[in-house]
C-alpha cells in the first residue's frame, strides 16, 4: 500500500481522540456488562393456573417442534378408565384405537396399571404441545395434564415468540435453575 | 357399571355448565394395590450453551478474515465467499440468533433491569463488530452479519438511488434504533427480533406478513443495493458512527486515483462520493446555511421530542401490563359479561387490581419518559445529519464515505490502478518462480 509521510492535522487529530474515547468506552461498557453476566439467569415457563390452552403454544414457537410439551401430574391424575384427556367426546370404544383418542398425534400412552385404573403418560417426542388433552383433562378431569416449556429443547430466545402470542399472558421468566411451574405441589385438595 | 360411576359427575357439570375451576380433584388419585409407584413428572434441565462460545470463536475469526480480505488483501472474492459462509453458518445453521442486531436489545433490557443477567456471549456480539469498526470500518457488514449476506447475494441489478433519498432515508435506522431501545429498556417487546425481515428465511417458518415483508425486500433487494442494511439497521447506524472513525480505511485505489468515475458507477450504495469543483464554492453562503442549521438544532429536537410524547399512550399499550389493566378497568366501567382471556386468568387467580393499577400507571410514566427522549434522540439525528450535510468538504480524488461503505469491495476490480496492481503481482509471480528455478 501507498504510504504517504503522516501529517498531523486537526481532523487527523480529532478523529484519533475520538478513536481512543470510543475505545475507552466501550471497554467501559463491556466491563459494567460483565458485572451483570453474573447476575440472576431466567428462562421462560408457562403459569399452568394461568393457561387457557389457546393451542398457540404448538404452532407460534421459533422451533419447527415447539419446546413446549405437555407434561404429566401423577400426584394429581385420577387414573380414570374412562380420561377425558385421553379420549374423543364421543369414542367409539374405550381401548387405543386412533379414532377414539383426543390427542391428533397419539401422544399419549395409556397402560392398564390395575382395574380399573391407568396410567397416561406423555411421549413427549410425539406431542406437539397444541393443548387439547389439557383442556378436556381441565374441563372434566382432575387437570392433572398442563403444558410445560421444556428445557432441554427451549432456545431461551430474547423474547419468546409463543409469549408475545399469549392471549392469556401465562408466559413469565422464571430462575434459570429452577425452569418449571409445576402442577401438583400446590393442589388444593 | 364403573363406566357410568365415572360418567356421572362428567355428566353433572354439563347440566350445570360449571367447569375450569382450578386444581379441583374430581377424582381423587387411588391408592394402588398392585404396588404400582407414580412417576415424578421429569424437569430436564437447560440445554448447556457450548455452541455459543463455538459462534463467538466463529464471531472473531469471521471479522478478523473479513478485515484481512477488505484492508489488506483487497479481494471481492474472498469476502464474497465470506459472505455465503456466514449466511450458511450464522444465518442457515445457527437459524440467525444470536446476532448483533438482536443484541441491542438485549444490552438495553439489561441496562434497565439490572437484577436480570446478561450472558457474556450476547454481551460478545454486540461489542466485538463495535470494536473492529474502529480499526478496519463497517467489516462486520460486509461478510459477517447474515442479513447483510442473503441481501448482498440477492443483490443482481443494481441501480444508482439519487443522493436526496439515500440521505432523507438514512434517517430511519435512527428512529428505529431509538425505538428498539426504547420498547427493549421498558420491557414490552424486543421489535427487531420481532419485525426480522430474514428471519423466516432462515428457520424456514414464520409469520406471514414477516415472510411477505422479507420477500418484498428481497425483491427491492435484486436492485437496490441492501435495503435493510441502508435504510432500517439500527446496528448499522451505530457501525455508521464508529465507521468514520476507523484506523485503517478501505480505499478504492491502492494508489493515487485516475479520476476516471469507474468506481462511484459501480457502487451499489451511493458511498463514493466524487471529488470538489475546483472553483471555491461562495463560503458566505456556506456558513449561513450552517448558522441556520445550529439554531434549528434546539427546535428540531424540541419538535422530535413533542410529536413523540403524543404517541406515548399508544406505545404504553405495547406492554402486557397495561394492556390487561385497561382491559379489566374497559371490563369493571362497562360491566361486561364475558372477559378477555387475559382478564380471565388473571381474575380467577384473584391476584389485586389495585396493584396491577399501580404497576400500569408507573409503566405509563416510563414510556411517557421514554417517549420524549426518543423523540429528542430523533430530532437530535436529523439535526445533525442537516449540520453534516452543510459542513463543505473538500475532496481532491474519488473518495469512501466511510459511514455509508458496507466494505463489499465491489469498486476494486472497477479501479483501473487496482487492475494495473494485480496484473502486476500475476506477472511477476511466475517471474519469481522462474528465477528461483534457475538458481
Amino acid at each position: 500500500m501507498n504510504k504517504k509521510p503522516k501529517d498531523v492535522t486537526r481532523r487527523s487529530l480529532l478523529t484519533e481522540g475520538l478513536r481512543g474515547f470510543s475505545l475507552l468506552c466501550v471497554g467501559g461498557f463491556a466491563g459494567r456488562m460483565m458485572e451483570q453476566s453474573q447476575a440472576q439467569r431466567y428462562g421462560w415457563q408457562i403459569d399452568p393456573h394461568k393457561c387457557v390452552m389457546c393451542g398457540y403454544c404448538a404452532t407460534r414457537c421459533v422451533l419447527e417442534e415447539s419446546a413446549v410439551k405437555c407434561v404429566q401430574s401423577y400426584a394429581m391424575c385420577g387414573y380414570c378408565k374412562l380420561c377425558t384427556g385421553f379420549f374423543d367426546p364421543s369414542p367409539k370404544a374405550l381401548n387405543t384405537g386412533a379414532e377414539n383418542q383426543l390427542c391428533p398425534t397419539g401422544a399419549i400412552v395409556r397402560t392398564f396399571i390395575e382395574d380399573p385404573y391407568y396410567e397416561y403418560k406423555i411421549d413427549e417426542n410425539l406431542c406437539t404441545g397444541c393443548g387439547k388433552c389439557v383442556k378436556w383433562c381441565q374441563a372434566f378431569g382432575n387437570g392433572s395434564l398442563y403444558l410445560q416449556i421444556r428445557h432441554d429443547r427451549c432456545l431461551n430466545c430474547n423474547e419468546c415468540s409463543i409469549a408475545l402470542a399469549c392471549p392469556s399472558e401465562a408466559f413469565q421468566r422464571v430462575p434459570y435453575e429452577e425452569p418449571y411451574l409445576l402442577k401438583g405441589t400446590t393442589s388444593k385438595g | 357399571m364403573i363406566f357410568l360411576v365415572r360418567i356421572a359427575p362428567f355428566l353433572l357439570l354439563l347440566l350445570t355448565g360449571l367447569c375450569a375451576a382450578e386444581d379441583i380433584q374430581r377424582f381423587p388419585p387411588p391408592d394402588f394395590e398392585s404396588g404400582y409407584v407414580m412417576p415424578v413428572t421429569t424437569t430436564p434441565p437447560p440445554r448447556a450453551g457450548l455452541l455459543n462460545y463455538v459462534d463467538l470463536a466463529m464471531l472473531f475469526a469471521a471479522l478478523s478474515l473479513a478485515s484481512y480480505l477488505v484492508i489488506h488483501k483487497r479481494s471481492r472474492q474472498g469476502i464474497f465467499a465470506l459472505t455465503v459462509f456466514s449466511l450458511i453458518y450464522f444465518g442457515f445453521y445457527r437459524e440467525g440468533c444470536v446476532c448483533s442486531i438482536g443484541a441491542i436489545q438485549n444490552v438495553a433490557f439489561a441496562l434497565f433491569h439490572k437484577d436480570i443477567a446478561i450472558p457474556f456471549v450476547v454481551i460478545a456480539f454486540f461489542l466485538l463488530p463495535l470494536i473492529f469498526a474502529l480499526y478496519s470500518g463497517r467489516v462486520f457488514c460486509a461478510g459477517v452479519c447474515p442479513l447483510g449476506a442473503i441481501q448482498d447475494i440477492a443483490l443482481i441489478r443494481p441501480i444508482r438511488i439519487p443522493g436526496w433519498l439515500l440521505q432523507s432515508l438514512g434517517l430511519i435506522p435512527y428512529l428505529y434504533l431509538g425505538l428498539a431501545v426504547f420498547f427493549a429498556a421498558v420491557g414490552s417487546s424486543f421489535i427487531l427480533c420481532e419485525y426480522d425481515p430474514f428471519i423466516s428465511f432462515f428457520r424456514i417458518s414464520g409469520r406471514l406478513n414477516i415472510i411477505i415483508v422479507g420477500i418484498s425486500l428481497l425483491a427491492i433487494g435484486v436492485f437496490v443495493g441492501r435495503p435493510y442494511c441502508l435504510f432500517l439497521c439500527p446496528y448499522g447506524a451505530i457501525l455508521r458512527l464508529l465507521s468514520q472513525l476507523s484506523l485503517w480505511k478501505a480505499t478504492v485505489s491502492p494508489d493515487e486515483c485516475r479520476q476516471c468515475q469507474l468506481c462511484e458507477e459501480a457502487c451499489p450504495f451511493g458511498a463514493i462520493y466524487p471529488p470538489t469543483p475546483e472553483e471555491a464554492q461562495p463560503v458566505r453562503k456556506d456558513r449561513k446555511r450552517l448558522v441556520l442549521m445550529c439554531v434549528l438544532f434546539p427546535l428540531l429536537v424540541a419538535l422530535g421530542s413533542w410529536s413523540f410524547s403524543l404517541l406515548a399512550p399508544t406505545f404504553s399499550r405495547t406492554h402486557p401490563t397495561v394492556r390487561l389493566a385497561e382491559q379489566i378497568s374497559l371490563e369493571d366501567s362497562t360491566q361486561a359479561e364475558t372477559y378477555s382471556d387475559a382478564s380471565q386468568a388473571f381474575r380467577d387467580l384473584g391476584q389485586s387490581k389495585e396493584v396491577l393499577f399501580n404497576q400500569a400507571q408507573n409503566l405509563r410514566d416510563r414510556f411517557s419518559l421514554g417517549a420524549w427522549i426518543v423523540g429528542a434522540f430523533f430530532g437530535c439525528a436529523v439535526a445533525c445529519k442537516l449540520i453534516g450535510l452543510s459542513l463543505s468538504q473538500q475532496r481532491l480524488d474519488y473518495e469512501i464515505d466511510n459511514a455509508n461503505c458496507v466494505a463489499c469491495g465491489r469498486c476494486f476490480s472497477y479501479c483501473p490502478v487496482e487492475l494495473k496492481r494485480r496484473r502486476d503481482i500475476k506477472s511477476s509471480r511466475p517471474a519469481m518462480k522462474d528465477q528461483s528455478i534457475q538458481e
